[in-house]
Parts: structure tokens; sequence; C-alpha cells
């Protein structure tokens, strides 16, 4: 398969991506407005393609522990799921974290709470960046605000679950999931044949066997490994930072906002500009590591933030800790799966930080 | 103990019946006195050494008693959520296939929390083993009723004994598992005597043969006792169960292929 333009949903391209990056394995289960994904790959045949293994499990929990086994081979392997789906994987995302196990969740977020709606949202933020299972972990957390990043996150996904032996997930939503747009897939990668040497690949006589686990019931060895852990998370804080920012450099005014929300923020701003307000926006393209020392910064230069997210403000905690106190901070989103229209943006900002 | 024979001659190799397998460890093992898992582990071990399969084979160790199973085995394993163990050997098994898989998992384990993921692993035929150990009791958290608390039977949860029209009856899962057509060989066994130890472990031999074959899922339940938690000593545990378990629980194959 060679570099390719095609028109296609989210989903599919997060699906056609897998494959391509040289997955070697999703397991999941139909949620709308996900479910495109697991219809791909089934229709695609992976297996006859890059012997990619493909299996609907019997649940979430059930497929997110299917990713923990293939995982603890040093396989490459994923699950995708929509919020309700998400949160029943939050055990074995526990378990995979503290077993350091690299892989990648999807989640194309939905209205909650309960079974909500199947309509996008950002309310997951929170459940995802702040750990969501038990424990104190972390995920590597990346959010896509088109169809291109939904292809391009998913080996950069994986290349960070690697590198630090840490679940990955793309934080995506009902939108970005369900709309098409024009995407450039890379060439086929081949499916790496070296697995790593803390894999349970069977023990050979050269080395000690390898043990996937996460219990230690030594409270002082329980205590170090959480150490090492909270120092790995510093790492990538440190590292890993990723963000854009929209017509930054002469902004009074700041737009904070990921995925579907950046994109309305950006015709936004085009609308505020209009009117003589110089906003800027900065898009948190890792929600963790979260880009809290460049919003800091740019705190010194202007004059207030308004965060936007589909959700009732959950990153406006993340943007306020960043900013602590210097310039105003609100928040403005809308939940229950309705996406925020550029105009009501500007208004808010108006009426929330510019005070008109 | 004939009285020509001393603790000497005991001792001396050609004298010595039984030994412990190379696949088990040094570890000293943390099981109460007279617990079947020990039991259970070292013919497990014996078999992965005569097959001389130790670098093939990967485990599962369940949440429950046997959640150290690690320690013991000289082989890579894996410790799973309670009840997901056949999820992680679904997986491990499709993405290394070559390999043998098993899980290892308690009656609370399989039969309760991760019911949904044993019905659908055997269903789906997984070409794995799955040794189900069925102490009718929560070993691990301190003998809290499990799924396959005999009716009438006291634990920490039932003080006045299962009480079936409130707690529902004993789940029978082995004789549900052997309905599915995606198991090949399901089959009830025990280990508290050494004929039951010698079936058991030609049971476990038999299924990874099978598995080499790719036949589908084979599942062996070990009917096995559990001092502390039904607070009897080793032998009349062993006694109870005899008379307690097996009736409800009867030993024997449920589901053999035609060879
Ligand atoms: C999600 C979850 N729920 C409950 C527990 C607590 N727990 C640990 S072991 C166990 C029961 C184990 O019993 P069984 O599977 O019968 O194995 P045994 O200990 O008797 O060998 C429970 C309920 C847990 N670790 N995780």
């Amino acid at each position: 398969m060679e570099k390719e333009l095609r028109l296609m949903k989210g989903n599919e391209a997060i699906a056609e991506a897998a494959i391509r990056a040289g997955t070697d394995a999703y397991f999941g289960y139909p949620i709308t407005p996900q479910s495109e994904v697991l219809e791909y790959l089934t229709a695609e045949k992976p297996h006859e393609r890059t012997g990619m293994v493909v299996l609907q499990a019997e649940s979430e929990v059930a497929a997110i522990n299917m990713v923990y086994g293939g995982a603890g081979c040093g396989k490459k392997v994923m699950t995708s799921s929509s919020s309700p789906g998400v949160s029943l994987k939050q055990e074995g995302i526990s378990y995979i974290a503290g077993a350091e196990l690299p892989c990648l969740i999807v989640n194309v977020v939905r209205g909650g709470p309960g079974l909500g709606t199947i309509q996008p949202a950002q309310s997951d933020y929170f459940q995802a960046t702040k750990g969501g299972g038990h424990g104190d972990y972390r995920l590597i957390v990346l959010a896509p605000s088109s169809v291109q990043e939904m292809a391009d996150f998913v080996e950069l996904a994986f290349d960070l679950a690697f590198k630090y032996r840490n679940p990955a997930m793309i934080l995506s939503d009902g939108a970005i999931g369900q709309m098409m747009e024009k995407v450039w897939l890379k060439p086929q990668k081949e499916r790496k044949k070296e697995l790593p040497a803390w894999a349970t690949t069977g023990k050979t006589p050269d080395r000690e066997r390898n043990i996937i686990t996460s219990l230690d019931l030594d409270s002082y060895k329980q205590e170090q490994f959480n150490i090492k852990l909270q120092e790995k998370y510093r790492e990538i804080q440190e590292k890993e930072v990723r963000f854009e920012t929209f017509q930054c450099d002469d902004a009074e005014y700041l737009l904070v906002a990921y995925g579907t929300s950046a994109r309305v923020s950006q015709k936004a701003i085009q609308l505020a500009r209009e009117e003589g307000i110089k906003a800027g926006l900065l898009r948190p393209i890792t929600l963790f590591p979260f880009p809290s020392t460049e919003i800091s910064e740019m705190a010194n230069r202007i004059k207030g933030i308004l965060s936007v997210e589909m959700s009732a403000g959950q990153m406006v905690e993340d943007v306020r800790l960043s900013v602590n106190g210097r310039v105003p901070v609100e928040h403005f989103g809308r939940m229950g799966g309705i996406i925020p229209t550029p105009e009501e943006v500007v208004e808010n900002l108006k009426t929330k930080i510019i005070g008109e | 103990m004939a009285d020509n024979i001393s603790v000497k001659d005991i001792i001396k190799p050609e004298n010595l019946v039984h030994k412990r397998s190379s696949v088990m460890t040094d570890n000293i093992m943390h099981y109460c006195p007279g617990c079947g898992h020990g039991t259970t582990h070292q013919i497990l071990a014996e078999v992965i050494e005569e097959m001389g399969i130790q670098q093939e084979t990967i485990g599962i160790t369940p949440v429950g008693c046997s959640v150290l199973m690690y320690n013991y085995l000289d082989i890579d394993m894996q410790e799973a959520a309670h009840g997901r163990a056949p999820a992680l050997a679904t997986a491990i098994k499709r993405l290394l296939p070559e390999k043998y898989v098993f899980t290892y998992q308690g009656d609370g384990d399989l039969a309760a929390i991760g019911t949904a993921e044993t019905i659908h692993s055997c269903n789906r035929g997984e070409n794995i083993l799955i040794i189900f150990i069925n102490n009718g009791i929560y070993g691990m958290t301190g003998g809290q009723m499990a799924p396959t608390t005999l009716e009438g039977m006291k634990s920490s949860t039932t003080p006045y004994g299962r009480d079936v029209k409130l707690m529902g009856n004993p789940l029978k899962i082995t004789d549900i598992v052997a309905t599915l057509p995606g198991t090949y060989y399901v089959t009830r066994q025990s280990v508290h005597k050494p004929g039951n130890v010698r079936k058991t472990k030609k049971a476990i031999r038999k299924a990874f043969e099978y598995q080499k074959h790719n036949k589908g899922t084979c599942f062996i339940e070990v009917v096995s006792n559990c001092p502390s938690g039904w607070k009897m000593t080793p032998v009349e545990s062993n006694k109870w169960m005899e008379e307690n378990m097996f009736p409800f629980y009867p030993l024997g194959d449920f589901k053999v292929p035609e060879e």
C-alpha cells in the first residue's frame, strides 16, 4: 500500500491507519458513534493484508482485557469505544497502566452521563486525563481535530505508548468520528517482528521468566513503584507536550479548545477579528501532558482566557491551574451532544471575558 | 513405613518416587496446609516439563488465592484482573498461536465475575486450556459465598448456610461449558488422593496435546478443598469434600473427543 489520498470518516481513518501502522490486533465492541472502526476492520480483512488480528469481543470489559493480554506479549494492540464503553474499560486500563503495558485506546466521545446521547461531546476529559480508573496513573492523551489527525495519531500514540510503556488514548468525539474529510494515508508499514525483552513470549533458557502484573503486596515496594510511575509521568510532561496556536501573536484574548471545539473556535476568532477583537486560539494536541507552561506564558501577554469545551467545564480547571489567577479564565460550552456555534463563542467571549 | 527402611534410605535417589518439577521455582508457597492449589500447580509443572514445552507455555493467573502462581511456575505468565483471564488468553493465543496458553482460575473468578469471559471464550472455541479450581468458596478474601457454594453450606456471607431461595443455587458451570460447541474436552477431576492426582495430570497432558492440534477449548474442573475457608483440618476437609461436594459435583468426563 502506497501513500494515498482518500475521503473517509474519522472512524474509518483510524481503522485504515491502524492497519497501515502495522497494528497486531484490534479488539472492540460496537457502540455508536464509533462502530465504523470495527465494521471497517472486519470488512477490510486485515488478516489477509498484514496478519492483523481483529475480534469482536463479548463486551468492552473483555476487549480491554484482550488488549492487556496482547500488549503483555509485546504486540501493538488497540481497542476503540465510546463513552459508556470506555467507562467499562476503566478497571482494565488501570491494570494496563499498573503493569506498564503500551497500547492504544480510542474514545469517540458522546454525551453523558449514563446512556446519555449518541451525539458528540467532550465530557470525558476528566476521565481521560486524570486517571479514570483506580490508582495514581495517567494516560498519554491525544486530541485530534480532523480526520487527518485521527489517522496520524494512531502511529504517534503507539510510538509514545511503546517509548514510555504506558497506555495512550486518542480522545476524539462523535463529530470527528462521523464526519468525512480528505485524508492522506501513509504507506503500509510492516508489522514488527522483534518483541520487547519484557514480553511474555515463552521463557527461553537465556533469561528469567517474564511476568506481567500490577500486583505487589509489599507496601514499600508498591510505593517505590508508584514513585517510578510518577517520574515517568513527569518525563512525559517535560518532553511530550504538543499544541498548536492560531493568531496568537497579537492576541489580547485567548481561546483554549481541543477537537471539535477547536474547529468552532477557529471560526469564532475570524468573526471576532472582523469585529476588531484580537482573539487567538491555543489548541492542546496532548491533553496529558497538558500545555500548562505555554498557557502560563501566554497569560503574561493577554487579558483573559475562554476555555471552550463541549462539557460543563472540565479542561477549564487545567487552564486555571496553568494561569494561577493572573488573568480571568472562564468556560463556555454546550452539553448533551450540542456543538456550540462560532457566534455563541464570540458572544460568550464578550460577556464572560471582555465584559461588554 | 516398613521397619527395615530408614529415612536415609528413603532419600536415596533410587527410592524417591516424587520430585519437585524443574518447572517449579524454589519460592516457598503461601498456600495453607492441605490446600489443593499446590498439588495442582505441581502436576501442571510436571506436564509442562515432561512435554518439554516450558519455552512455549504462557500462563494466566487469576485474582484469588492463586494470584501469585507466577512465583511458583518457572514460565512466562500474566496476571489478569478478577475474572478476565480467558480474555487475556484469547488475545495471547491469537497473537502467538504456536504457544501453549492456559488460564488457572477459582470459582469466584471463573463462575461469578468472569462468567461472560468463560462462556464466550469457550463458545468461540479458543485454543486454550482453562483449569478451574472449584473449592466452593472465596478463599482469598476470607471465605465468602462462591457461585459454587453448596446449598446449606456455611461461609462468612452465608453464616446460617446458603439459602438457595435467597442466594440462588450453586452454579454447575462445567455442565454449561460442556454444552458449547467450542469446547473439545471437558472433565471434572480432583487432587485429594494419589489416584486422582494421576488422573488430573493425565487430563492436563491430554488438554495440551489437543491444544497442539487446535481442537478448541479444553476445560478441566478440579473439585478442591479449602481447609481454612471451610474451617476444617486438611483431613476433615477432604472427607467433607467426598461426602458433600462429590455428590453435587460428580467426578468424571463431560466431553471426550472420539479418538
Ligand atoms: C474487581 C474485583 N472485585 C473483587 C475483588 C476481591 N477478590 C479477590 S479474590 C476474590 C474471590 C476469589 O475467589 P475464587 O475465585 O473462588 O478463588 P480462591 O481464592 O478460592 O482460590 C475476590 C472477590 C477483586 N480483587 N477485584
